[in-house]
């Protein structure tokens, strides 16, 4: 891994106006994050997090500060290196699971027969094999999410950006979930950004964790985590575990 | 009864049919029974003799296939033109803000005051009839149509965006497909409003048709044969409604859930 990281953040600010009043969505976000890591952002709602996740995914453009993804050893085309997972599935109701998992492919006009082979390994990969001939209404919110997934890595892109991805899923899907997205991280290679309102999640998925405090909305503290993969649930009993918790929770206020 | 508790299928049927039959019933209890005079409400076994009449002797087939014919030519025209035009406003927000005061104005001008206005242009023929028509459905399928497509689920739309959907894609792969079947409904709805505007445009000036038989029924105080004519009206109202329905399920199958 080159010491250059690939997604290099300084000074980003956002600016939301509303009439003649202006509201900071994002302050001041400094970080970089190396190609590989898998990233949580974590704060409560109107932190700015997702407002940073759209400007990544290149949805809104920023009104300051610097915003640059790619190096030298890993290219980065905005139209076909970012794949995105938000909070609901999204999935288009009157595609089949496999044609929506293959919609990315299609748009980049992809060679199909390649792109159909993936997209089944896929949907493999996400535990939703002999899923892909039906509809999202006949799939279970935690399977459409999944779906959702496969579609965000579908056309192979570098950056995955996930947006509260798990947020309405029972607790007990969610924790599955957590597991499934390290397996899949781990075999797919990604970098990866996610967003979460969830303390423990940022702490158990993240090779680091970025927290940003609401009111005003800024960046309030950025950490490596040190604990080894593959994790398992036995590690949210680790004491350092906890300490990391601990450290976010005292961010956001709460102790 | 526990609210919003399904009932069976075999009840339902049932249950529709009986109101049928009880329909029916008080209408042969207050003819047969002599209640109401026979000049004003012909009962059900004259109105059958009459419909039979009608169809075996005065060639009412052709009437209502020059009604039907009507109604199908004027919504084709109206649907046509009015669904593009739905569209482009739905999708477009300075074609929607050129067009839509004027459509929602006209909205509100009643069809059938058109009728002696276009009389005069169009003369009594066809062509006035599907303008009838014409101008009682289009205004409302566009209006219908564009709020259907402009309330496509935004997080929809910029999940698209980020799969790597272009602006036109947008209309294409995200906001007609997910507003097709309500639009489907809306044609339903309005095909259903067609039918009223044909009858309304035969009563007035007409030489054939469902409405003009009716008119001439009046003449010869026939209630048994406007009493015939309209439930024809009614029954190919409700297949026609029937055959949508099966096409939309068919069409969209994803749409149930």
């Amino acid at each position: 891994m080159s010491a250059e990281p690939f997604i290099h953040l300084a000074g980003v600010r956002k600016v939301y106006r509303r009439g003649k009043t202006e509201h900071a969505a994002i302050s001041d976000a400094t970080f970089d994050v190396m190609a590989g890591e898998l990233v949580s952002l974590v704060g409560p709602s109107g932190c700015g997090k997702s407002t940073l996740l759209k400007l990544l995914a290149g949805l809104h453009a920023h009104d300051g500060g610097e915003v640059r993804i790619g190096s030298g050893a890993h290219s980065f085309d905005p139209a076909r290196d970012v794949g995105m997972v938000f909070q609901a599935p999204l999935l288009l109701k009157w595609r089949r699971i496999l044609e929506n998992v293959l919609l990315p492919a299609e748009i980049l006009g992809l060679p199909m027969a390649a792109a159909r082979e993936r997209a089944r390994a896929l949907l493999a990969l996400v535990g939703l094999s002999g899923s892909e001939d039906k509809y999202p209404y006949e799939l279970s919110g935690g399977m459409q999410q999944r779906a959702a997934i496969a579609r965000s890595l579908v056309h192979d892109p570098k950056l995955v950006l996930m947006d509260e991805p798990f947020g309405a899923l029972d607790a007990l899907t969610r924790e599955k979930m957590n597991l499934e997205l390290l397996r899949i991280w781990k075999e797919a290679g990604k970098t990866i950004i996610f967003v979460t309102h969830g303390i423990s999640e940022a702490v158990f998925l993240g090779t680091r964790v970025v927290v940003f405090t609401a009111g005003p909305a800024r960046m309030a503290d950025n950490f490596q985590i040190d604990l080894p993969y593959p994790r398992t649930l036995d590690l949210k009993t680790h004491e350092r575990f906890g300490e990391y918790t601990r450290r976010i929770y005292k961010l956001l206020g709460l102790e | 009864m526990t609210p919003l508790k399904p009932v069976a299928p075999g009840a339902r049927v049932a249950l529709g049919v009986a109101f049928f039959v009880l329909f029916f019933a008080a209408w042969a209890a207050a003819t047969f029974g002599g209640y109401v005079s026979a000049t004003f409400l012909a009962d059900p076994a004259t109105m059958l003799r009459e419909g039979w009449s009608l169809l075996a002797v005065h060639g009412f087939i052709k009437d209502i296939l020059v009604t039907i014919w009507r109604v199908l030519g004027g919504f084709v025209l109206a649907a046509a033109l009015g669904v593009p035009l739905g569209i482009a406003m739905g999708a477009y927000k300075p074609i929607e803000a050129f067009f839509e005061p004027f459509v929602s104005f006209a909205r509100y001008l009643p069809a059938s005051a058109f009728i002696p206005l276009l009389i005069l242009w169009a003369g009594t023929g066809e062509a006035q009839k599907l303008l009838v028509i014409f101008v009682g459905s289009f205004f409302q399928v566009v209006l219908m149509v564009a709020v259907t497509v402009g309330n496509t689920r935004r997080d929809l739309v910029e999940a698209a965006y980020t799969l790597g959907v272009t602006d036109r894609g947008i209309v294409r792969r995200v906001l007609l497909p997910s507003s097709a079947p309500e639009m489907a409904e809306i044609l339903r709805l309005v095909l259903g409003w067609a039918w009223t505007y044909v009858i309304v445009a035969e009563l007035i000036g007409s030489s054939s048709g469902i409405g003009h038989m009716i008119m001439d029924s009046q003449a010869l105080l026939n209630t048994g044969q406007i009493i015939f004519g309209i439930i024809v009206i009614g029954f190919i109202g409700l297949a026609s409604d029937f055959l949508f329905k099966a096409l939309n399920r068919r069409l969209f199958p994803w749409s149930l859930a």
